[in-house]
Formats: C-alpha cells, sequence, structure tokens
C-alpha cells in the first residue's frame, strides 16, 4: 500500500493533514438569486441587476436549477440530500460584496455527508469523506492595477451560484491532494453541475493545512487562499507545511490564520485583512424561507445520475478488456470517454485506446487543446483507423494523415489519395521490385548471407524508399524474407 | 450578562460604525440599560421550543433558470457616490 | 361646491367620475396646499411636473371611458417607498440624494390602477422611531397639535399619517414593522392598516426588518383603505415571502354586519400605567360592539410582555444586516477625506446614520455576535414562536381581537427622545400582532382630554382582513369621529 509522504524536520518526522474546501460554480445560466447573466468576460457592471448591485429594497429568489445542480452533485459524491436546508447570511463587509452580507448555508446545508474515492496510481485509491455542500452567493471582483489609489469594483461575479464542497481532513500530503481536487473536477465535469475551469476561476480551491508528529492529535491549521491549479495547490501545502514544521521546530506556535498563496514566489503570507473580521455573525436570512426538497426530487435526480468516472473506468476495463492505466486515463475525463467510445465503437478497442493515448492525446497536448477544441473529430478518426485495418496505409503513413488532418484539416481517404499514400501490397508488384533491389546489390546479399543479419533492415528501407514508404511492411518482410533465403 | 465599553467597542468595528471616544461611556450605559431590559425574556421557558424561521408555514418558492436582468451597467452605478466608467472606486484595498 | 381636499378616497373617485372636477384640477389643489404648507413638515419631496402629467393621462382615460380603478387619485408615499426617478431616501442622510432607477411592486400596481403620485412623506430613518423625530428632515407636526404644543405624528409613518388628517393627501402608503401604520394612524386620527405578513409584496421597500415590514394604507375612512388595500396588495414572484392567494374584495367586506361575531378582549393588554382615557375608549369600543350584536369573549394572550423585548431584538438583528449596504461603495453617502477603506466604512456609516438607527444596528450586531446568538436572537425566535402559538389558541375562540392601539395619545415633540426604552413602549400593543405577522387596523375612536385623538386597534386572523374592514367599518360607524 502507499504510504503518505512524510517530511523530515531537524527534529524528526512530520504528518501532514489537509482538508479542501472547493468552491465550484454551478453550472446555470443566470444568477443564484436573480436573473442577470453568468457568462465569463463581460465588460464591468454588464452582468449585474440591481437585485446583485444590492439596492435598496431589493430581495433574492432563488434559482432552482442551481438547486437541482446541488442535488445531483450531492449524488455523484454519495452524500445525503437534505429535505430541508436553510439560507444564512454572513455578514462582513468587503466592497466587493454589495449587500454587507454573502447568502449562504451554514446550519442546515442542502447536502450532509458523503465521500469519494481517490486514485493514487499503479491502481491504489483512498477514500476521502466530504462534510458538507452547500449553496451560496459569489462575491464581485476587485481590480487593484488599474489606478494608483483606488481599486474598481465589478460586481459581475456578484451572486454567481457556488457550490461550496468541504472534504474531511483526510488528506496527508499533496498527492492525496491533488488527486482529491482532480477527482472532484471529473465528477463535477461528468455530470455537468461545474465546467471545472479554474484558469476562469469556475472552480476554487481553499487548502487547511497542519502537521503534526505521526499519530499525534491534529496541530493548528492555516487556510490557503488564492489557488488556482491543481499544481500550485500541490506546491502550496509543501511549502505551508515546511512552514508550520520550521516554527514548531524552533519553539514557535502556529497562528490559526488565512493566507495567500503567491505561485509567482512560490511562498504563503498572512492576510490580516481577512482576519481582523472573523465573527461572521450567521442568522437565517428572513427573505427567504425554508428550501423544502421533496424525496421525489431527490429520486428523481438520483436515477438521472449519468455513470460516473469510477463506474467508467471498471465498465472499460471489463467489456473493453483495457488495462486500469489505460482505462483510467480515459475515464479520467467525460469528454475523453465520450470521445473514446465514438471512436471504439465496432472497432478493435484496445488498438483505439492505445492509439488514442498516445498520438491523439500528445497532438493535443502539444497545442494546448482540450478534446472538445480538437480540429479532428471521433467520426474522422475512426475513418484513419479503418483505413489502417483495411491495410489502406501502414501505421506509419496513419501517423502522418493524422497529423495532417490536425493541422490541415480533411478526412483521412481524401489525404491517402490526394498525396498517393495507399499502401502497395500487391506481392506480385513488390516481389519484382525486391527482384531488382537484390540484383543491384550483389556485395549486400552476400554479406547478408555470410551472417550480417542486420542487413535485413537496410533491404527493408531500400523498398521503403522506392516505394515512398507506401509499401505493405508486413509483405515486405514476408517477401524478402523469401528471396534473401533462397 | 453586561455589556461592556471593550465588547461595545467590537460591535462597533463588527458594524463599521465610528464612535467617538467621548460617547462610549453614555453609549455603552444606553445600551445597558436596554439588554437588561430585553433580559425579561430569560423568563420565558423555552425548552422544546422550536425558532421561528419564517412568519408564513409556506416554503422556499423557485424560479426559472433564465437570463432576464442585467445589462445596465450605467443605471447601476448612477448613483455611485465616486465611479469611473461604470466601475465603482474605492480607496485602494491591500490584499 | 365642497373643497376637492375634503374628500377621500371613495368620494374623490365619485367627484372625478361624476365629472364634477377633474384629475388636474385634484392634483394642482393638493400641490398648492403641499407647497404651501408651513407648519407640518409632513412632505420632504414631491414632483409637479410628473403629477401632473399624469394627471393629464388620468383625464384622457376618463374621458374615453377607459378609466381605472383609482384613475385620477393622488396618492403620498412614504420615503420607504423606491419610486422611479424621484428621490427616495428612507429619511437617512446615508441615502440623501438616492434616486431609483426602478418602482416598487407596490407604487407600481398602483400606478397602473390609476394612482397619481403627490410626493414623498417624512418618516423615521429607516422605519426606526415612533415619533418621527429620527427624520434626517427634520421633526413632522401633528396637525392635531394646539398653539405652541407641537406634538408628535407618531411614528415611523408620521409623515402619512399627518399628511392625511390635515387633508393634504386622501391617502398616503405607510410601512408598518411593529406598529409604524397603526400608532401614527392613532395619534393623527386615520385609519391605517397593516395588511397580513406576505399580502402586499415588499419588493423596492427599503427594508428595515424583513420578517416583520408591511405596506398599508392610511386614510380618513375604513371604506377608503379598503379600496386602496384592494389594489395594492397581492402575489409577487420577485418576493420569496409573497404568499399566493387571491386578494378578495375588501370594500364589499366593509357592509358587511358583525352581527355574532366573536370580538375577543385579552386581558394581558390592561398594562399598568395605561391611561384611563384609553381604557373608556376601550370600554366604549366593545360596548359599541355589543350594540353592534357582536360577542364579546375574554382571551388571554400570557406572552404579550414579552412582545416588545422579542421585537427589540429580532428587528434590530435584521436591520444589522439589511443596512449592511450602506457603505459608501455603491450609492448614498460617502464621508471624504477618508484615509482609507476602513476609514470610509466606519466614518460614512457613523456620519450618515442618526442615533436611534446607530444604536439599533449597535443592538442587532451584538445579539447576533458570537457568544450572544443563543441567548438572545435564538432565545427571540423561540419566544416569537409562543407568541405565535398564543394567538392560534385564542383565535379558536374569536373572530379578531380588539385593543387600544397606543397606551397613550400623541405627546410633545422632545418629550420622550431622551430615553429609548420610554419611547418603544409606544408599541408595546402593536408590535405582538407584527410578530406574528397578523393584519391589524387602528381606527380612530375618540379624543383625549388634551383634544387628541385615541385610536382602537383590530387584529385578525393571517389573511383575514375582510373581518377587519368589517368591524372596523362598525367601529368607526358607532364612534362617529371627527376630522379636522
Amino acid at each position: 500500500m502507499r504510504k503518505p509522504i512524510t517530511l523530515k524536520g531537524e527534529t524528526g518526522t512530520w504528518e501532514m493533514v489537509i482538508g479542501l474546501e472547493i468552491h465550484a460554480q454551478v453550472n446555470c445560466k443566470s444568477k443564484l438569486f436573480s436573473g442577470s447573466a453568468t457568462d465569463f468576460g463581460a465588460s464591468p457592471n454588464s452582468q449585474v441587476s440591481y437585485v446583485d448591485a444590492a439596492m435598496p429594497g431589493m430581495l433574492p429568489v432563488i434559482n432552482n436549477e442551481a438547486v437541482n445542480q446541488a442535488i445531483k452533485t450531492g449524488h455523484a459524491l454519495n452524500a445525503k440530500i437534505n429535505n430541508i436546508s436553510i439560507f444564512d447570511r454572513k455578514n462582513y463587509f468587503y466592497p466587493d460584496l454589495p449587500q454587507g452580507y454573502q447568502i449562504s448555508q451554514f446550519k442546515s446545508p442542502i447536502v450532509g455527508e458523503g465521500w469519494i474515492v481517490i486514485d493514487l496510481g499503479k491502481g491504489e485509491t483512498k477514500k476521502i469523506g466530504i462534510e458538507r455542500l452547500h449553496l451560496e452567493q459569489d462575491a464581485g471582483k476587485l481590480m487593484h492595477d488599474q489606478h494608483p489609489r483606488l481599486s474598481f469594483v465589478d460586481l459581475n461575479r456578484s451572486g454567481i451560484p457556488l457550490m461550496e464542497i468541504v472534504s474531511m481532513p483526510d488528506m496527508r500530503d499533496w498527492e492525496e491532494a491533488g488527486a482529491y481536487l482532480r477527482k472532484l473536477r471529473s465528477i463535477v465535469r461528468y455530470i455537468g453541475s461545474c465546467d471545472g475551469n479554474m484558469d476562469q476561476g469556475s472552480l476554487r480551491c481553499d487548502a487547511n493545512i497542519s502537521v503534526r508528529r505521526p499519530g499525534e492529535e491534529f496541530g493548528t491549521r492555516c487556510e490557503l487562499k488564492n489557488i488556482n491549479s491543481v499544481k500550485f495547490m500541490m506546491k502550496a501545502v509543501e511549502y505551508e507545511a515546511y512552514r508550520q514544521i520550521e516554527i514548531i521546530e524552533n519553539g514557535g506556535e502556529v497562528k490559526q490564520e488565512t493566507r495567500l498563496y503567491d505561485p509567482n514566489k512560490n511562498e504563503t503570507r498572512s492576510m490580516r485583512s481577512k482576519e481582523e473580521a472573523h465573527d461572521y455573525r450567521y442568522f437565517p436570512d428572513p427573505d427567504l424561507l425554508p428550501l423544502n426538497i421533496s424525496n421525489e426530487r431527490i429520486e428523481k435526480y438520483k436515477n438521472e445520475l449519468p455513470e460516473l468516472p469510477d463506474q467508467k473506468r471498471e465498465r472499460f476495463q471489463k467489456d473493453f478488456g483495457l488495462s486500469f492505466y489505460d482505462a483510467d486515463v480515459l475515464t479520467a475525463d467525460r469528454s475523453y470517454a465520450d470521445f473514446f467510445e465514438i471512436v471504439s465503437k465496432n472497432r478493435d478497442t484496445k488498438f483505439v485506446a492505445n492509439w488514442i493515448i498516445t498520438n491523439f492525446f500528445a497532438m493535443l497536448n502539444e497545442v494546448e487543446k482540450s478534446v472538445e477544441e480538437s480540429p479532428v473529430n471521433a467520426e474522422q478518426l475512426g475513418e484513419l483507423f479503418d483505413l489502417i485495418k483495411e491495410g489502406t496505409i501502414s501505421g506509419r503513413t496513419a501517423k502522418e494523415v493524422f497529423e495532417e488532418m490536425f493541422t490541415k484539416g480533411g478526412n483521412a481517404g481524401d489525404i491517402v489519395d490526394a498525396k498517393g499514400l495507399k499502401q502497395i501490397s500487391n506481392t506480385d508488384e513488390l516481389e519484382s521490385m525486391a527482384k531488382n533491389i537484390i540484383e543491384e546489390n550483389t556485395d549486400q546479399v552476400s554479406k547478408f548471407k555470410n551472417g550480417n543479419e542486420k542487413l535485413f533492415g537496410w533491404f527493408v528501407g531500400q523498398m521503403m524508399k522506392s516505394t515512398g514508404g507506401t509499401a505493405n511492411p508486413k509483405v515486405v518482410n514476408e517477401i524478402l524474407k523469401k528471396l534473401l533465403n533462397k | 450578562m453586561s455589556l461592556d465599553k471593550t465588547t461595545l467597542e467590537r460591535v462597533a468595528y463588527l458594524a463599521r460604525i465610528k464612535i467617538d471616544a467621548s460617547e462610549i461611556n453614555k453609549m455603552t450605559s444606553e445600551l445597558n440599560n436596554i439588554m437588561k431590559w430585553i433580559e425579561e425574556l430569560n423568563e420565558v421557558d423555552i425548552k422544546n421550543v422550536k425558532p421561528m424561521t419564517g412568519v408564513s408555514n409556506e416554503y422556499l418558492r423557485e424560479r426559472e433558470d433564465e437570463v432576464n436582468d442585467g445589462g445596465y451597467s450605467d443605471k447601476i452605478v448612477s448613483n455611485a457616490p465616486e465611479k469611473i466608467d461604470n466601475s465603482f472606486t474605492v480607496p485602494k484595498v491591500i490584499e | 361646491m365642497t373643497k376637492i381636499s375634503n374628500l377621500g378616497v371613495v368620494d374623490t373617485l365619485e367627484g372625478l367620475n361624476k365629472k364634477e372636477f377633474s384629475s388636474v384640477e385634484v392634483i394642482k389643489e393638493y400641490l398648492n396646499l403641499i407647497e404651501n404648507d408651513s407648519k407640518l413638515n409632513a412632505y420632504i419631496h414631491f414632483n409637479a411636473e410628473k403629477s401632473l402629467s399624469s394627471a393629464k393621462l388620468s383625464d384622457e382615460r376618463r374621458s374615453k371611458n377607459e378609466a381605472l380603478p383609482l384613475d385620477g387619485l393622488p396618492i403620498a408615499v412614504k420615503d420607504i417607498f423606491c419610486v422611479n426617478g424621484e428621490k427616495t431616501s428612507a429619511c437617512s442622510k446615508i441615502l440623501e440624494n438616492f434616486i431609483p432607477n426602478y418602482e416598487s411592486t407596490v407604487t407600481s400596481k398602483l400606478w397602473k390602477a390609476g394612482g397619481i403620485y403627490i410626493g414623498k412623506t417624512s418618516m423615521d430613518e429607516f422605519a426606526m422611531g415612533s415619533s418621527n423625530e429620527t427624520s434626517y428632515f427634520g421633526s413632522v407636526v401633528n396637525p392635531w397639535s394646539k398653539e405652541g404644543d407641537k406634538l408628535v405624528p407618531g411614528g415611523s409613518s408620521g409623515g402619512s399619517a399627518s399628511a392625511v388628517a390635515a387633508k393634504l393627501a386622501p391617502v398616503a402608503l405607510g410601512t408598518d414593522t411593529g406598529g409604524s401604520i397603526r400608532q401614527p394612524a392613532s395619534f393623527c386620527g386615520t385609519v391605517g392598516i397593516k395588511p397580513t405578513y406576505g399580502r402586499c409584496s415588499r419588493w423596492g421597500i427599503i427594508a428595515f426588518a424583513s420578517s416583520l415590514d408591511q405596506a398599508g394604507p392610511l386614510t380618513r375612512s375604513v371604506r377608503d383603505s379598503a379600496l386602496v388595500l384592494e389594489n395594492m396588495a397581492g402575489f409577487d414572484n420577485l418576493d420569496s415571502t409573497s404568499v399566493n392567494i387571491k386578494v378578495p374584495k375588501f370594500t364589499d367586506a366593509c357592509s358587511k354586519s358583525i352581527k355574532g361575531m366573536k370580538i375577543g378582549i385579552p386581558k394581558e393588554y390592561k398594562i399598568s400605567g395605561l391611561s384611563s382615557e384609553v381604557e373608556n375608549i376601550w370600554n366604549d369600543g366593545i360596548k359599541w360592539m355589543e350594540d353592534a350584536g357582536a360577542e364579546i369573549v375574554e382571551v388571554t394572550l400570557p406572552h404579550t410582555k414579552y412582545a416588545l423585548p422579542t421585537y427589540y431584538i429580532v428587528a434590530p438583528a435584521e436591520a444589522s444586516a439589511n443596512l449592511a449596504r450602506y457603505d459608501g461603495v455603491k450609492y448614498g453617502f460617502r464621508k471624504e477625506n477618508i484615509q482609507d477603506l476602513e476609514d470610509m466604512y466606519s466614518s460614512t456609516r457613523a456620519e450618515g446614520f442618526g442615533e436611534e438607527v446607530k444604536r439599533r444596528i449597535l443592538i442587532g450586531t451584538y445579539v447576533l455576535s458570537a457568544g450572544y446568538y443563543d441567548a438572545y436572537y435564538l432565545r427571540a425566535q423561540k419566544v416569537r414562536t409562543k407568541i405565535v402559538e398564543d394567538f392560534n389558541l385564542a383565535f379558536n375562540n374569536c373572530d379578531a381581537i380588539l385593543t387600544p392601539t397606543a397606551p397613550t395619545g400623541a405627546f410633545k415633540i422632545g418629550e420622550k427622545n431622551m430615553d429609548p426604552i420610554t419611547m418603544y413602549m409606544n408599541d408595546i400593543f402593536t408590535v405582538p400582532a407584527s410578530l406574528a405577522g397578523l393584519p391589524a387596523m387602528s381606527i380612530p375612536s375618540g379624543l383625549n382630554s388634551n383634544g387628541c385623538p385615541l385610536g382602537l386597534q383590530l387584529i385578525g386572523k393571517g389573511f383575514d382582513e375582510e373581518t377587519l374592514f368589517s368591524i372596523g367599518a362598525a367601529v368607526e360607524n358607532a364612534a362617529n369621529f371627527q376630522s379636522i
């Protein structure tokens, strides 16, 4: 079994205790409590209603799709959906918070305890507890670099629906934390409750971390904010763990506080501004009545839940005979899995899996594009595979054709025709070609016959050269073997 | 429970209301009188009583997920004490 | 010909329908009175141009026989309702120059019914007060004041009550959180009704305490209130606490006999310190009810004495959050020459809010703060449940409850504003119905020895305003109260 990473300090070994709070933007057209849009990147305050700007007399009305998405997500986290939940006001002052309070859920969240399984490589897994999921409003955005003395306030994000998903403190190192974040992202993308885009802030992560001697009580934790990628989260946790160890080993005490991660310097620093306002004075929002979710509604979304990553991986292994590794890679994101299932239909699944992972993903990686953005769609790729299967082109030619399809567009068949890449499998034609080569290179033939077997490859090369690479290698091999061993 | 000066200062900070040093004593005793009067409630037996969460017995009504608002940034900032273009501005915030 | 301003809602509409005068004439007369009023300070803003152009359109509709239910009726609006394009400040410095780009649901319904905006009336700042003395625009004077002895109109809808009593409007809108329609109605000798919580939309009304705030009309007759409420009430999708229930024809209820109805008299309202004059009026009321054929039953509301302290936890707690949005960022007042963000917040709010508002924000913040929440806020919400249960039990035995509206008549300006608790006592009879969300109405019933009006309060079952209108009309009929 995999052992979590421990850290060596001056005085001995340390263990990390990590819990993550994920803020996932709920996939909705409109805001949690108003009818303004949620699109990314609009001009300042253009997606703001009077409700979002907390104009006097404005009142919230909840978006039912946000509730549905939270129910779906709750099911995907194997969690209990609560029939009654309550919206509370969380009170604090900040210029990005127009109401002076955030509408959130405190004592009675929509979703209670659950769990997910994370993958730690080589088929190893670990179960991580979920404490809760609740719905809340996002705040607006402050911009600091527009002006020397002023900060600008844009409320476009104000009121966007968020799901806050809080894990139990079950992770013991940054690898586990990374695996958890990736898995959670994969799950919300599978069920479509969040697009999982960390660059645009639709998925954000706060990490609670403390250190302890192995087996001892939890230490004092710090909350790390401003983490916008899995990589940075892992780095932030690592930095922070060492920072805390150093404090304790030097006789100090870790102060419970919120710290900001700076990815440029790879360090965390205290956010004093957030510390002072600590008493949030939660109380039920009198503008909103208790949310009542019927058992029928809970069941409906349970029944409609799509196949989740773990189930899909198991099915890929079982039905398609894929290795754990291949199945795992192909199910890590729903877009991969969907693509694979289209291409592999009625084709050799192992071959398709292997080709997609080694060639298709590599190409996407190179140009930093997602599967959805791929210039070659699943049907086109399937056609290319059929040409290989029929023997029309060789595997090597296929890569060349694929590159052409990917960079310049077009269908595999057309490219093969236009470039004359059709494979020569005609035995007579290839045999006479081989005879010519053998006659013209008697020196090489005698060397081969005297035991230099490496020269076989040279003959194959000559064949390929004279056919422009279109000779069927299998046929060429057979013919050469026959003629040279005469 | 009595509300002392330190508590009042903390509460005033939470509420973001500046209180002049000269007013603190007067305010503390005034609020203390009110809180003492309010403590009459301690006489009521509230064992097994549910707190009120809404005046009506109804549950929350939900709306459809439709975009039907927004798109008027000029009106959003029309009352702003300070703004530049369509953004509100505040003294620089150090995070 | 009768002076137009002597006419109430129903009579003004009748005069308009009979073409005795035009809407433009009505509006001109009121604008003239408002402009020349130097005594009361009831109005803080008006917009002659807007009112007159609406009046013209109204006259055009009437000439085409397309008159709406309230067509041409001037309506004064408490400064707590957002009126599109008109300054709306809740009489606070912090919102002094705020101009909403939207219209509250209630006013919007009234304009759609043909009502005409005539001006904004003064109020206690953010509706926090019982004397209208906390208004940023100065005290309002009760028209019943004698020479040299200025009396308060009550509050917080003091400007509305004063304007209606002084015939500067046939109707004014108010809001009631703990008695803010009923107590000033009682002080100024007008009718005022706070409908059931959820009956009128709160959308576009500046919030004080969200679980208590309700809009309602102040008029000089019960029937006038019924007609206006019919046109302002109704379900609103934009308010999650609005209740989807049909609005009955309240005017029909005004002529219904109360014979056989059971009227409850809660013994706990006979508090020590109740003036004998108020008690006498209450006894008169009981007699009038009996004369009209109703049955009087004694009921008990054991938690009455706890209603006021409960209210002074719940309302400030909600207000402390509702008023957090006034931070100098998006609208309203911002202190100049501030050092930094923190200074902007605390100086803006220190200067922008008046004393009473600050007091309540501090109380509200305190009762919600860590370590005090359970002892104060949570306990208060539990006591509130007990108060609701009291009413539920009482209404098993009666159709409505009759009490005085306030323990005294109007007092002098400056007389009670030194001690907050003395001031809070004004609402001792009105707060219980507010906490339970029940409809309640004040009807002018007589005068005290100072010659000042005293009102009787009727509390009804949830969404049973009709019974209040029936009984209210009977009280009105028997009291034969003469307005100024």
